[in-house]
Order: structure tokens, then C-alpha cells, then sequence
């Protein structure tokens, strides 16, 4: 005759030995998933170039001579030709080593300048922090400093910021204020490597519009046609 | 390709890309770790060196345009400059985390060099391309009119 097995009572002391021995399993199991996990072969993560986040600078074109033949008035024309190249001058490629105070400004938003430095007596800087400190003669990517071989600010005669382009415009033709003949302006415009600067900037900065040779003809036919000032 | 470098009097001979900064060349290169990376784009001045005595960002010039100059980093800096900014450094207890130091020693030096007496606005226009983010400043300020005074007493 077989005994009826009677079940095990669930005493709090079985109750307490099945629940330890449940977190137990479960520690176990899960500390081996983990080692498992972090032992298992697999391919590290490899260096590469970082994505560009600068976006390219859009290039703006600037409007050629010819389009402004149809414009008969010389006065006219002539003043149709400063405020085409006013785009350029009003750029902040330009207008951030034109300021007003001895401090330049820099990037498109025109902040003033970090770290903080002055214009100087040849406008390159105080003499014990140049601005060829940081500046070299050429862009440099690694840094994303600008450079060229004649970094400084144009004289404080010869501010912008601020000026309208009517103002601008008869600074140019002040010899006391923009120290350079027409000829000598229409050279410093077509040929100095400073001003051409501008349409090669470097980084992801916006270059002034057109290009220098166009902007040179702008302000060559400006002269031309009497170098009318817009008010 | 290769670069004939003279850093602290010493010529060097290095094979890397010359748009390579010159910090990295002095780094790991030349094992002169003197000169610090701070920001990496000449805003923070900690990488500063003397080219030909002239303070410059080593972070922002590459190597190819450094190999005419006479190069000199916190570890080769001497002379009576030198000595009375160490001084002085020491004397006013300047450093708090000590990361910018060699970038303020290098600019404190060249200030003093061109000018021994200088004020306070000649201070803050020599030195306002080094920051330091423990904001030593003013007792940078009280060590460099320190050293300019130990500097005229010793000439």
C-alpha cells in the first residue's frame, strides 16, 4: 500500500531558501550573460575622419560691367557701379579690418575680435601681441586661422563700419583719408593680395562677391564714368 | 618630407607633413611638453612659443613655416628675463592649475624683453591673448611688475 506523500509545507524558512536560491540563479545567470557579453570578439570602433561640419561658403556672384549698360545716364551709371561694388566693400570679409574703434571685428556676424587686440601704430597689432602671433602668412586649416603676409587693419582714416556707402565712397577719393590716387586705388583693388584675400578666405568663411578681377572693373569703370558718389 | 627645425639652440631633423602644427612637431616629436594644447585654434595662447623672440601660437603655425626660425620653448628659456619671471612666478604663488603657465611664462617674457617697464594697460595688452581658466590674472599682473622691478634692479 503505497503512502500517500503529504506536500512539503511552505514554511518561511523553505519560503526564505527558494528565494535566495532564485536571486542566486538569477545573479549567476546574468553575470554570465555579462561576461559572455563583454569577452565576446567583436570589432573595436575605428578612427576615421570626422564628418565636415563646416557646410561650403555659397559663392555670390557679383553683376559684370556690361550689365549695366542700359543704363544711359554716365552720373547714373557711374553710381550703379560703386553700390555693385559696395557689396563688396559693405562685406564682412572687408569690414571687419575696417573698423571704427582700434579693435577689429571678425566672422560674418562681425563680433569683435577674440582674443582682444588693437589696431597698433601700423595697424599690425600692439607691439608685444602682433597679429602676426596668430596670423601667418597663409590660411591655416588645422587652426581655421586666416592668413595672409599683410594681416593688419586699414588706417582709422579709412573706417567703415558704420558708414554708409556715400561716406565710403568719398573716403575713397580723399587722398588725405584713403592715402592713394585713383590710380593707386584702382591698383590696390585689382592687385594687392590683401584685399584679394577677401575671395579666398579659407575655412567654411563667406568670400566677398564675384571675384577680384570683377570687382576691379566695377570700380575701374566707377572712375571712369566720373566716380559718382551715391548719397 | 623632411624639415630642419632649431628649437632651443638644437638642430632637429623631422619627417612629417609641413602642414603639420608646430606644437604637435614639439610634442610628440620632440618630446617637449612644456608647450600645452589649449584650444587648438590660437584663441587660449597656452601653446605659445618664441619664433626668432617673437611670441606665436604654435597651434596655429604649420611646420613648413617654421624651419627659418629660431625656436624656443619654455624648457630653453634663459637670460635675465628668464630668471626674475621664474622668480617672481614663485614668489607670488601664480599657478593654481598650472595648464597655461608655460603660454603666460613665454608672453610674460617677451613683454619684458620689449618693454621693462611696462603698466598696466602694456600688461594687459602683451598678456590678453593668454587666458587662464582659473583666472590667475591678477596675481600674473603682480608677478610681472615683480619681475620688471627685479629687472631694474639688476641692470
Amino acid at each position: 500500500m503505497n503512502a500517500r506523500q503529504t506536500p512539503i509545507p511552505w514554511t518561511w524558512r523553505r519560503r526564505l531558501k527558494v528565494g535566495l536560491l532564485s536571486i542566486l540563479a538569477l545573479t549567476a545567470v546574468t553575470g554570465t550573460i555579462g561576461i559572455v557579453y563583454a569577452l565576446y570578439p567583436r570589432t573595436l570602433p575605428q578612427t576615421g575622419p570626422l564628418e565636415a561640419r563646416l557646410l561650403p561658403a555659397e559663392i555670390e556672384r557679383l553683376r559684370s560691367v556690361s550689365d549695366f549698360d542700359g543704363i544711359a545716364d554716365p552720373a547714373s551709371r557711374s553710381v550703379a557701379f560703386f553700390e555693385e561694388a559696395g557689396r563688396v566693400l559693405q562685406h564682412p570679409r572687408c569690414l571687419n579690418c575696417h573698423p571704427r574703434t582700434d579693435r577689429p571685428t571678425q566672422t560674418d556676424a562681425m563680433r569683435p575680435h577674440m582674443p582682444w587686440v588693437t589696431r597698433g601704430l601700423d595697424g599690425g597689432g600692439a607691439s608685444t601681441l602682433r597679429c602676426s602671433t596668430c596670423h601667418q602668412a597663409e590660411n591655416f586649416a588645422a587652426s581655421g586661422v586666416p592668413g595672409n603676409p599683410k594681416w593688419k587693419l586699414a588706417p582709422i582714416e579709412m573706417a567703415w563700419q558704420g558708414q554708409t556707402l556715400g561716406n565710403i565712397c568719398r573716403q575713397l577719393l580723399d587722398p588725405t583719408r584713403s592715402h592713394m590716387t585713383r590710380d593707386e586705388l584702382l591698383h590696390h583693388v585689382m592687385e594687392d593680395e590683401l584685399v584679394g584675400w577677401a575671395w579666398h578666405p579659407g575655412g567654411n568663411r563667406q568670400p566677398a562677391p564675384g571675384t577680384q578681377q570683377e570687382f576691379g572693373s566695377l570700380i575701374k569703370a566707377w572712375l571712369e564714368t566720373g566716380a559718382v558718389c551715391p548719397q | 618630407m623632411s624639415f630642419a627645425l632649431s628649437v632651443n639652440g638644437q638642430a632637429h631633423l623631422v619627417e612629417d607633413d609641413g602642414d603639420t602644427p608646430l606644437l604637435w612637431i614639439l610634442r610628440d616629436r620632440l618630446s617637449l611638453t612644456g608647450t600645452k594644447y589649449g584650444c587648438g585654434v590660437a584663441q587660449c595662447g597656452a601653446c605659445t612659443v618664441h619664433l626668432d623672440g617673437q611670441p606665436k601660437r604654435s597651434c596655429s603655425i604649420p611646420l613648413k613655416a617654421a624651419t627659418s626660425a629660431q625656436i624656443t620653448t619654455i624648457e630653453g628659456a634663459e637670460g635675465d628675463e628668464v630668471r626674475v619671471v621664474q622668480a617672481a612666478w614663485v614668489a607670488h604663488d601664480v599657478p593654481q592649475c598650472g595648464f597655461c603657465q608655460s603660454g603666460q611664462i613665454m608672453s610674460a617674457i617677451a613683454l619684458l624683453r620689449h618693454n621693462r617697464r611696462p603698466t598696466d594697460q602694456d600688461i594687459d595688452l602683451a598678456m590678453s591673448g593668454n587666458l587662464c581658466r582659473c583666472a590667475t590674472y591678477n596675481r600674473i599682473r603682480v608677478a610681472i611688475h615683480t619681475a620688471a622691478a627685479q629687472l631694474g634692479q639688476s641692470t
